[in-house]
């Protein structure tokens, strides 16, 4: 029977799992949202975490008992002594914590932190951690018992429940500003953070009913819609097709200002990353200091079309575009023929260097009197669709009679318009004898030179366009925001945009626009984690690379060389 | 025809920025020198000053460079993990400094401080490569690389978790304060015990490396992990123990980082972690003594540069753009010498 029980591993399993407890407690995510529902009234995202920390050792523990043995019992045993021993660390945390003063050196080691793990009980309550985290773990092992379409059930609900509730203020926020019945259904759903406990049984009865209603009838639908005849399924794409090009016209109408300007944001690292991707993606050159064309694009629509103090054309931004994506275009190109010799991760930082360098310039007080150093260029003239009235004096914008795209509601279709046209532009590219060329690049230099590719005529193509894109990026990022300073051109813009692709999926179109939704689109959301955001996000990073290093939605020639790589590389004694 | 344009106007180009950046720096430097507003001490001054913070940048760099050379990866955390030893250590330090320890016995309390940095550094660093890089040892080389930005933004905010977002103020040794005259030259004297410091540990690694056997083991894993696997070599061994090395250096640098500049934050680990990657490149990557120079060389750049060669432009404050004129040169020195000052050690053709 203890054999059995595999106790070194179960042990092993557990500690690791108190150690994440432990982790969450003192880096502050239990404490700070110790009062923040997920559930009114029922569980605060606090005990979320910790609740989720013991879901995972009791699924972790059991899902590696179960290739041992078949036995229910002992399968729910092992989880529970998982589930018990990580409980008893954070007992342990909290007995250490009454007796030393552990907040001299961690900052979130509070009493709030020890009274919220023993449920207000203080030390006499102690004995819920053990006992709580024992049977969560046992619980969610004999899940893992339940048929398949059980278990699906189980976690489907849990994730809604989990999205909801995070979401909840978001969108309680905007349901309620829409009115009348929505309104309603909000206030019914939602408390001012998180479900009600209404909401969420309402909640589960919708997920589980259409489940179940899914399980029956699905494979029905889908081979009708299998058994369509061309015309009609090419119907049926064109209608779904014209339906998300309808709710992409009318979002930004609807959902306000917030929203269309994640949207914008997460437009703008699209531009930035389809522009790289032609670097990285397609011709394999590395370049982290992309933010550098992108600042040059958007000082370049600051200078020509600023009303305030440093503006030294007043033009129009319609004007001013066509010159910011001109002048990066250069600026990529200059800057290309230096390092055409340099390969690799050399290339990288030699990149890294100019951007950094550009930035170090303008935020210079040596070039303050043209660039405006810290303070920056204020005061951009908004694009004006219609005819712009003359320029009067330092600090008054230009009236503009017609449409003025003052706002992010209005920026959201510059940026959509331009992410269709370069997202095309990029697919052309990539079919054409010049992606081609870069592909071949990528592979091996020396072969596609030997093969008459030209390295010096493509490399600095690939550094033109790709800076031109960004360049277009950093254009509308400066009249949607309306002033440009240095500190939005860190490195991290830099570092973002090559994590989007990777994310996304080396080399792949579609891959950039999910990577942006995801690294961009997501953190924007989760506001209120402020400080934690990017702590989020360097974990997602790592979970992603270490599961799906071809990123989410891959190219198909990526992922193929990976799965090759992969089988050399587990052959071989030791890869290369 | 087309062709033979471009090749011509890219050397015209290449010429031209050659040209521009020699005279930028003759005629800086002749100005700055002709108008006599530094004296002899000053220029003393900046150099000193220079090779200070250099041989911290050459500690870091060690760390960088013993990667780089076995693992073929830019290990975008290092900085991190510096920081996480000078900032774990300001604890230890704030202790014995409050009990009056560290101004009695400071030769000791330092010791003790250093080799907690130290052990801290190493363990941060094991724990990202047994979780993060291990089973990446095969994947793509952009793999590895996002995954380490992922692990330096993961420590940061760790750290800013546990310990908060605030700076806080290393204790002062009361022993280092004050100065020392070598040789006509002034020297703080928390100057002098980080060089002395540096320059120690960098020996000490040396030797590691070049007298002993997991010295050896380690130059024969990054010569070729295939064929020193088939001599008996431990791969993976000799991996965790070059990581550990590596940080363990890099958690030195880090209190010595801190007594100079006196204060620890969360988010000091990015720019010495760069500017470390830096000095490895500029002395040749997977290049031991190499990095020690590449070090010292950007230190003093950033020293002296923006005094020689920028002020007697007419630039204003050029202080502001030290870190342009790194890498400035980072960057001459990529374009003009790839290989790095003294060559790279690198058996494999990189691409």
């Amino acid at each position: 029977m203890l054999q059995q029980l595999r106790l070194k591993e179960t042990l092993r399993i557990g500690l690791i799992g108190g150690i994440v407890a432990i982790y969450l407690c003192l880096v502050g995510l239990v404490g700070i949202f110790g009062e923040r529902a997920v559930i009114g009234g029922v569980i605060s995202l606090g005990h979320t975490w910790l609740l989720l920390t013991m879901v995972g050792t009791g699924y972790v523990a059991g899902q590696k008992i179960l290739k041992h043995t078949t036995s229910p019992i002992i399968t729910v045993l092992t989880a529970a002594i998982a589930g018990l021993v990580a409980g008893s660390m954070l007992a342990g945390l909290v007995i250490l914590g009454n007796l030393v003063n552990l907040r001299a050196v961690l900052l979130h080691a509070s009493p709030r932190l020890y009274s919220l793990l023993t449920f207000g009980q203080g030390l006499a309550g102690t004995w819920l951690l053990p006992a709580g985290g024992a049977m969560i773990a046992a619980i969610t092992a004999s899940a893992l018992l339940l048929p398949p379409f059980a278990r699906r059930l189980l976690l489907w609900n849990l994730i809604w429940l989990l999205a909801l509730g995070l979401f909840a203020g978001l969108l309680r926020v905007q349901m309620v500003g829409a009115g009348g019945l929505m309104a309603e259904a909000a206030r019914f759903l939602f408390g001012t953070e998180g479900l009600t406990v209404a909401g969420a049984l309402l909640t589960v009865g919708i997920v589980t009913l259409s489940m179940i209603t899914w399980s029956r009838k699905g494979e029905a639908v889908r081979s009708r819609i299998e058994a369509l005849p061309p015309t009609g399924r090419r119907l049926l794409r064109l209608a779904v097709l014209a339906l998300v090009v309808a709710i992409v016209l009318i979002l930004p109408q609807i959902s306000g200002p917030f929203i269309a300007q994640v949207i914008v944001f997460i437009g703008l690292y699209v531009l930035m990353a389809l522009g790289l991707n032609l670097e990285l993606g397609f011709a394999g050159l590395l370049d982290l200091g992309f933010v550098a064309f992108f600042a040059i694009g958007a000082y370049t629509v600051g200078l020509l079309t600023s009303v305030g103090y440093h503006g030294i054309a007043h033009w129009s931004f319609w004007a001013a575009v066509p010159i910011a994506v001109l002048v990066s275009l250069v600026a990529g190109v200059l800057l290309g023929i230096p390092v055409l010799g340099i390969r690799g991760d050399y290339l990288a930082i030699a990149t890294l260097g100019f951007g950094e360098i550009v930035r170090l310039l303008v935020l210079s007080d040596f070039l303050k009197p043209w660039l405006g150093g810290s303070q920056g260029v204020l005061a951009i003239q908004k694009p004006c669709l219609g005819t712009l009235g003359p320029f009067q004096r330092v600090g008054i914008p230009m009236k503009c009679y017609g449409l003025e795209l003052a706002g992010p509601q209005y920026i959201y279709y510059l940026i959509i318009i331009a992410a269709v046209l370069v997202a095309f532009v990029a697919w052309r590219l990539r079919d054409s004898r010049l992606g081609r060329a870069w592909m071949a690049i990528r592979e091996d230099e020396d072969v596609a030179e030997a093969l008459g590719v030209n390295l010096v005529q493509s490399k600095l193509l690939a550094y033109g366009l790709g800076a031109a894109f960004a360049g277009l990026s950093g254009a509308i990022f400066a009249v949607l925001v309306g002033s440009i300073f240095p500190h939005s051109m860190q490195l991290m813009v830099s570092i973002n945009v090559v994590a989007v692709i990777v994310i996304g999926g080396m080399g792949s179109i579609p891959g950039v626009i999910v990577g942006a939704l995801v690294l961009i689109g997501l953190p924007e959301l989760f506001r209120e984690f402020a400080e934690y955001r990017l702590l989020f996000y360097g974990a997602a990073l790592i979970a992603t690379m270490l599961t799906r290093p071809e990123g989410l939605w891959p190219s198909a020639v990526i992922q193929r060389e990976l799965r090759l790589a992969k089988k050399e590389g587990s052959s071989a004694i030791s890869g290369k | 025809m087309i062709e033979k344009l471009t090749d011509w106007s890219i050397t015209a180009f290449l010429a031209a920025f050659r040209i521009s950046v020699v005279l930028i720096v003759l005629v800086g430097s002749t100005l700055i020198l002709l108008q006599g507003k530094y004296t002899l001490a000053h220029w003393l001054d900046f150099v000193v000053f220079g090779i200070t913070v250099g041989s911290i940048y050459a500690l870091i760099a060690l760390g960088y460079t013993m990667v780089y050379g076995i693992l073929r990866m830019i290990n975008f955390a290092h900085g991190e993990v510096f920081m996480s030893g000078a900032f774990s250590a300001y604890f230890v330090a704030d202790a014995l400094d409050k009990s009056g320890f560290l101004d009695k016995n400071p030769l000791v309390g330092l010791t003790l401080i250093i080799l907690f940095a130290m052990a801290v550094s190493t363990g941060v660093a094991l724990l990202v490569e047994r979780i993060a890089y291990r089973r990446l040892r095969y994947a793509p080389r952009l793999v590895p690389l996002i995954c380490a930005i992922g692990a330096s933004f993961f420590l940061q905010y760790t750290f800013r978790g546990l310990f908060g977002p605030g700076l806080y103020a290393y204790p002062a040794v009361e022993a280092l304060r004050g100065e020392w005259t070598i040789l006509g030259v002034r020297i703080l004297k928390t100057q002098a015990v980080v060089v002395v410091a540096a320059v120690l540990m960098m020996l000490g690694l040396y030797t590691v490396v070049m007298r002993t056997k997991i010295g050896k083991a380690m130059r024969s894993v990054s010569e070729d992990k295939e064929v020193a696997a088939l001599m008996g070599i431990n791969v993976d061994h000799v991996i965790v123990v070059t990581f550990a090395i590596g940080a363990a250096m890099a958690g030195a640098a880090g209190v010595l980082y801190a007594l100079i500049y006196r204060q620890v934050n969360f988010f000091m680990g990015f720019i010495p972690g760069i500017k470390a990657f830096t000095s490895a490149v500029l002395g040749g990557i997977g290049n031991i003594p190499g990095a020690m120079l590449g070090g010292l060389f950007l230190g003093l750049f950033e020293a002296v540069g923006p005094a020689l060669f920028l002020e007697g432009l007419g630039i204003v404050a050029p202080y502001q753009l030290k870190d342009a004129i790194a890498f400035t040169m980072l960057v001459l020195v990529l374009i003009f010498r790839p290989q790095g000052l003294l060559g790279e050690r690198l058996a494999a053709k990189r691409a």
